[in-house]
């Protein structure tokens, strides 16, 4: 039942015929590094934009995780669904989302994907089956397993992926929710980025088993550890779990073996981890370890790569720019029709509305 | 029109919901068990165990998973058996439901309604509970607690019509209670209290099981002559306070019953809403009657030292005419 790959956090596996063995065209290869690329800049602007105060609240970035989110979220098909949690601009990216909205959100502005209401911490669009980050640890698991309990309802072949870190493993919700979703079958994909830390509680202080694909174990769950740093496995990973979700065999639990380059926040000292692991975990950098597979098999050029990055850099400062100059939310946001979609009005109304 | 129990009423409300596809039960013991008090009980056998699915005991998995089945298209009646035991799922509920549509900007919406009950009778102090001021005090959510089976059957069927979440609360001593329902469809709409009883000289405030002591209260009082005017508010959240209003205005006097603690309950909201806005009217300080502030003890006789009593609804009222 549980299928272990012994090569996680390995060396990225490069095969000499990668177009064969990744049965994808140089053109999706390049766009992988693509995403990546852009979730990597996205999220180191969005670090200036915090110290220059144009962003506010609390501020996780991905960076470190990119493949995580690019493997696993080329898996799916549009109608497929995703839930996640607060660090969350990285699927969201990977989903397509627009940035320029992206953007606009995190500037609290009405041309944010939730109309500047959102924040970073929960990012939706639902015209991209992107059901919103959820700030909660580990609450958000039960939503997904509704939502595929309404796929599987509705006759929908629809899948639901849904993120998490290794901190939730340790939430009840994780548990009841592996358990609903295998006693019913339904199809759910549950990706755990394992990144090392509860917020800043190493793994082996947090949990009592480390391997945390083995949580499955207990509800006949199948389940796989896998290299989250390698777009490629990751991917792979994520269609064997895709299909197995999606022909009825019910849900799969996923452990993508990653790491965060920053803290788990913009305020974070980092008191938890030396300047050395850093560093060695810098060694497995998803997206150098991409473009040197890129390079090495001759899928793309230096140039190639180098227009893509500074498409990539243009691309965010748009975005910036868009957010900037975008209009703020009005105060009907805060009435009683920005809360409920069918407002009742009552005597005497709520603040006097 | 055919007289009925609450239990009936919510039975055949249940029934009329599920002619639409989208809807589905799910709870604890709702099927094979026979449902706690009833209300589904045959429901399994005549809608199948697709649309009626007893649960693990997961309160915060079932509440969690109505709520993502409500956002993808499902209409789905989450049952928490035992207000109690609701609060597992308040993360869920306060977080989740509530918030869904107003934090992410309009987007979507989550149009499930969560049934549970109050109730107490020598279960003591984890089972003998009120939470209804926890749910009224959340915005996001709509919050009903309905008196009779006439309510309670059309306000049910609006609850599963309305595109927000809603708490229904019902009560396992008010199942038995019987009332006139009219034959076929109908709704009631939430946020609209009612004139329970009319009279001259008080104004009694209050809702669910609460309306019925008060007209207990209100019966022996009109053998001395004093008219008792009794509000339904039969919905917490939106607080519809026009028609209490309306009375305070003409009796000037009010008695708020509600079960539940007194300290920052809900009888605290409708007291201070008839202050506020009723305060030139005023001849009298508004009385509360609520459950004693203690856990509930599981003695016969001093749980009934406890809870609101008739006996205690007719020393309120007497005490703030005299």
């Amino acid at each position: 039942m549980v299928r272990h790959n012994d090569h996680a956090h390995g060396s990225a596996g490069a095969s000499p015929a990668l177009l064969t063995d990744s049965r994808l065209d140089a053109a999706t290869l390049i766009d992988y590094y693509r995403q990546m690329v852009l979730i990597r800049r996205f999220e180191e602007k969005c670090q200036e934009m915090y110290t220059k105060a144009k962003i506010g609240g609390f501020l996780h970035l991905y960076v470190g995780e990119e493949a995580t989110a690019v493997g696993a979220i080329a898996a799916l098909r549009p109608e497929d669904h995703i839930f996640t949690h607060y660090r969350d601009h990285g699927h969201a990216i990977a989903r397509g989302l627009d940035i320029n909205a992206l953007m606009a959100e995190l500037f609290g502005k009405v041309t944010g994907c939730c109309k500047g209401l959102g924040g970073s911490m929960h990012f939706a669009d639902v015209s991209k089956n992107f059901w919103g980050g959820y700030a909660i640890v580990g609450s958000h698991l039960p939503l997904a397993v509704g939502a595929a309990l309404g796929m599987k309802m509705q006759r929908k072949d629809s899948v639901v992926m849904a993120f998490f870190g290794d901190g939730a493993t340790n939430c009840g919700e994780f548990y009841e929710s592996l358990n609903f979703a295998q006693l019913w079958k339904l199809p759910v994909v549950f990706v755990c980025e394992n990144n090392l830390y509860a917020m800043g509680t190493p793994l082996e202080v947090h949990s009592s088993v480390t391997e945390l694909y083995r949580k499955a174990c207990a509800f006949g769950m199948t389940s796989e550890r896998v290299d989250g740093n390698d777009v490629l496995a990751m991917r792979e990973a994520a269609l064997r779990a895709v299909e197995h979700a999606r022909s009825g065999k019910g849900p799969v639990l996923l452990e993508a073996m990653t790491y965060r380059f920053r803290g788990h926040s913009a305020q974070d000292t980092q008191k938890y981890r030396t300047k050395e692991d850093i560093e060695r975990h810098r060694r497995n950098d998803p997206i150098t370890r991409f473009r040197t597979l890129l390079l090495n098999e001759g899928i793309a050029t230096e140039q190639q790569l180098r227009d893509i990055d500074r498409m990539i850099d243009d691309q965010v400062e748009a975005a910036v720019r868009f957010a900037d100059e975008s209009p703020e939310p009005g105060p009907e946001w805060i009435t009683q029709a920005g809360v409920y979609a069918a407002p009742i009005a009552v005597d005497p109304p709520i603040h006097g509305e | 029109m055919p007289v009925m129990t609450v239990r009936e009423a919510l039975r055949q409300a249940l029934h009329e919901a599920m002619q639409d596809e989208r809807v589905f039960i799910i709870g604890e013991d709702i099927g094979r068990y026979g449902s706690t008090y009833g209300v589904t009980a045959g429901f399994l056998e005549q809608y199948g165990p697709e649309r009626i699915r007893d649960a693990p005991i997961a309160e915060s998995g079932i509440v969690g998973i109505a709520i993502g089945a409500a956002m993808v298209g499902m209409r789905p009646i989450a049952e928490i058996m035992s207000v109690n035991f609701s609060l597992l799922a308040f993360d869920m509920l306060f977080n989740h439901a509530a918030k869904i549509y107003a934090m992410f900007g309009g987007q979507m919406t989550v149009p499930m309604v969560l049934r549970t009950t109050n109730g107490w009778t020598q279960l003591s102090a984890t089972h003998s509970q009120s939470f209804d001021v926890y749910f009224a005090h959340m915005p996001g959510l709509k919050v009903v607690a309905p008196a009779t089976p006439y309510d309670m059957k059309g306000m049910l069927k609006a609850a599963i019509e309305d595109p927000d979440p809603v708490v229904f609360i019902e009560h396992t001593l008010m199942y038995t209670v019987k009332g006139e329902v009219p034959e076929g469809s109908y709704t009631v709409p939430l946020g609209k209290a009612r004139l329970a009883r009319e009279g001259r000289d008080i104004t009694v405030v209050t809702y669910s099981r609460m309306v019925h002591l008060s007209q207990q209260a209100a019966d022996i009082l009109a053998r001395d002559g004093i008219e008792v005017e009794i509000v339904d508010l039969r919905t917490l959240r939106p607080l519809d306070m026009s028609v209490a209003l309306e009375s305070f205005k003409k009796t000037n006097r009010a008695v708020v019953v509600t079960e539940d603690w007194q300290s920052f309950g809900t009888s605290a909201e409708i007291a201070a809403r008839l202050y506020e806005y009723g305060f030139d009217y005023l001849d009298a300080p508004i009385a509360r009657v609520n459950f004693r502030e203690v856990p509930m003890p599981y003695s016969r006789n001093l749980e009934l030292q406890t809870v609101v009593t008739v006996d205690r609804i007719v020393q309120a009222i007497r005490k703030t005419l005299s």
